[in-house]
């Protein structure tokens, strides 16, 4: 087990610098074959109508007319020993981690990622518990009576719930809950650590409306998984042994059913944790989707550069956590 | 089907008294989209303890149906359940399903035919036998659980037992496998055991062990036993009595040593006929029963077995138009067919003795 966990981290540390390798290649290759020069690269991280200056110290900075391999090596050299900037009159230090520095408004990428990422997360948690929550358990009640009232209406509801996007749910919600009942008015992030209460009642709408999408999704999978796994042979010998069906369902069935959703559910979580980008936007939520999505407006490439790295991180560790947790969960895998 | 209300006991070499389980005109009928599945309809037999009974036939003949009925088994809405299964004279059929849930693992226990997927892949197979001893001995700490599950799986032959105990069912064999859910089966001293097809799964070479290993433990605990099979080789070891199933009906029932040297049923001939045997000549090839079981929802008039039947026109159309009944051949020995006990005599004796 110990060296499977080992196994696991390596893979996951070399996938993620092959992540950086290829995102840093598109970011910084693709322009070249594109046909830019290094001058029109170089333009792209400064403002409106560069001065010829700027464009000089920016290729200087950035090693645009050094090879491709060495800029990555700089930027990874930056990852763990920061870097310096000579830009306008004063250098500019970019702080360990250094993922890049923002020449246009003169910030450092990590420092300003970074403290959008409690928003992201309180997002994407609290959707994530109210999700798995509600859509397991209307899941197995739906198996269990199959074909019942309860069964057709939640799976009526949960087909609404897959093909209604968040910026429709989510307007609607504060559509009615802030603007027509202001029950919910004047929604605004409040950090966990200043006042939990503030943060659940701020919160609430956007977790509902993501995890609408998402129960609904869970509901019609952990249906789907224990109506097979009901009917498993392993089933038929937990009654045969005199169990009460609710052990037969819960230790036996729902166990089984619940292995698959716990993979899509890494996938899941780390997608949402590199940003819910919709779902920031409809609630002006100040979280990494946000920053993403300004960066890309912006056209501020450090920025982007950055954001996609974080989001890369994010899958990559919560798929290793979910390859944890699988060995955890079902033993076949750990001597493979 | 009236005839089977009587008491075949009464006319079998009773061995000791009541018997322990007696199973009275059970039919388990499904309602299905297609029409009523007649899943078993109409047997009746009864079984002492410390005796084996063997249930013969082709797939969908009903075995497995009467092995889940008794066990109580059939959830489904659509199961139709009548008739009695008494058990020390208890009517399960009549009583509550949390009753036959108390009675299930404790008095009746089953083993299943694949062994695999019979146990749950995520739970030790200490953690599955502990799990088995404990819903019925709810006082039990966990370690005179676990001091029992080695018992058990010692007993049943897996060597060193409490270390194989936190072994995961994948790492098992499928003998081994069978064995722990053998000592799982037997974990409760249940005074009735069910073995569906247990050695269907299971290679040539481990069959032979298994078989043995049930009949050691049926002398040990003394518990009645059922063997479902389609394999009349693995009856011929164990069984004491065989009851043929055919369509969901009994065809013929008796002590084994009659029914294989006097079998009175055509089909049971053809049974006897599609078997490979060592204790006797060579045949030149063995004989199938030709064509294919019965749909169950659309049952052949008359007798079930008459579309393949190759006496079916020594009836004089009655095959076509009339079930037969199980009547008495010989003592104990009962068999439901329409051609005269004389005309089946000649038959077996002239055509079908010297082929098998």
């Amino acid at each position: 087990m110990f060296a499977y966990i080992i196994r696991r981290i390596f893979a996951a540390a070399a996938l993620l610098l092959v992540v950086s390798a290829v995102t840093f290649a598109i970011f910084f290759l693709l322009p070249r074959f594109a046909g830019e020069t290094a001058d029109q690269l170089a333009a792209q991280y400064i403002g409106k109508n560069p001065s010829p200056e700027a464009i000089a110290a920016v290729k200087k900075n950035l090693g645009f007319e050094q090879p491709l391999y060495t800029q990555y090596w700089h930027f990874l050299k930056g990852l763990v020993s920061g870097a310096e900037y000579k830009f306008g009159p004063e250098p500019a230090t970019c702080h360990v981690p250094c993922f890049g520095y923002s020449f246009k408004n003169h910030l450092e990428v990590w420092p300003e990622m970074t403290s959008r990422i409690p928003v992201t997360i309180s997002l994407a948690i609290g959707a994530a518990v109210l999700w798995l929550v509600s859509g397991i358990t209307t899941g197995v009640i739906s198996a269990l009576k199959p074909r019942s009232v309860f069964d057709r209406l939640s799976m009526g509801v949960a087909l609404a719930g897959v093909s209604l996007p968040v910026f429709f749910t989510g307007a609607l919600l504060l559509t009615v809950f802030s603007y027509e009942w202001p029950i919910l008015d004047n929604l605004h992030y409040v950090d966990f650590t200043e006042d939990p209460l503030m943060w659940a009642r701020n919160l609430i709408l956007p977790w509902i409306s993501l995890a609408f999408l998402y129960s609904a999704l869970y509901a019609r999978l952990t249906r789907a998984g224990m109506l097979e796994t009901m009917s498993e042979d392993y089933i038929r010998t937990a009654r045969a042994k005199g169990l009460v069906e609710r052990k037969v369902v819960v230790k036996h069935g729902l166990r089984s059913a619940l292995t698959p959703i716990v993979t899509i559910f890494g996938m899941d979580l780390g997608l949402l944790l590199g940003g819910a980008l919709i779902t920031e936007q409809v609630f002006s939520l100040n979280g990494v989707g946000q920053f993403a999505v300004q960066a890309i407006n912006d056209n501020d490439l450090p920025k982007v550069l950055g954001v996609t790295l974080l989001a890369a991180f994010f899958i990559v560790v919560c798929n290793l956590v979910v390859d944890l947790l699988y060995a955890l969960v079902d033993p076949r895998v750990r001597l493979s | 089907m009236t005839d089977l209300q009587k008491t075949p006991a009464d006319s079998a070499p009773a061995p000791l008294g009541d018997p322990f389980l007696s199973v009275r005109d059970l039919r388990i009928h499904f309602d299905t989209d297609d029409g009523l599945v007649r899943s078993v309809d109409g047997v009746s037999f009864d079984l002492h303890k410390g005796r084996t009974l063997g249930i013969v036939g082709e797939s969908g003949s009903g075995k497995s149906v009467t092995s889940l009925g008794i066990m109580g088994l059939h959830r489904s809405k659509r199961a139709r359940i009548s008739g009695e299964i008494l058990l020390d004279g208890e009517d399960l059929i009549a009583a509550g399903p949390d009753r036959v849930r108390q009675l299930r693992g404790r008095e009746l226990a089953m083993i299943f035919q694949d062994p695999l997927t019979a146990m749950h892949p995520y739970y030790t197979v200490g953690a599955q036998i502990i799990e088995a001893y404990r819903v019925h001995h709810p006082k039990a700490t966990k370690k005179e659980a676990r001091a029992r599950a080695v018992e058990m799986l010692d007993r049943v032959g897996i060597p060193q037992p409490d270390r194989r105990l936190d072994d995961y069912p994948h790492q098992f064999s499928g003998g081994m496998r069978q064995r722990a859910m053998i000592a799982m089966a037997l974990v409760n001293d249940p005074s009735l055991l069910i073995a569906d097809e247990p050695t269907t799964a299971l290679d040539v070479t481990v069959q032979a062990q298994i078989l043995d290993l049930i009949r050691d433990l049926q002398e040990e605990f003394g518990s009645a036993v059922i063997i479902i099979t389609h394999d009349l080789g693995v009856v011929a070891e164990l069984a004491d009595d065989i009851l043929v199933m055919y369509g969901g009906k009994c065809v013929e029932r008796g002590p084994a040593a009659s029914l294989f040297d006097a079998p009175e049923h055509p089909y049971t001939w053809g049974l006897l006929g599609s078997m490979p045997r060592l204790d006797r000549e060579l045949q030149e090839r063995l004989v199938p029963v030709k064509g294919t079981p019965p749909s169950l929802i659309n049952v052949p008039s008359g007798c079930a077995f008459h579309p393949r039947c190759p006496y079916a026109a020594l009836t004089g159309g009655r095959s076509t138009s009339e079930v037969p009944v199980l009547t008495e051949a010989a003592p104990g020995h009962h068999a439901a067919c329409h051609l005269a006990a004389d005309e089946r005599h000649r038959i077996f004796t002239e055509e079908i003795a010297p082929r098998l």
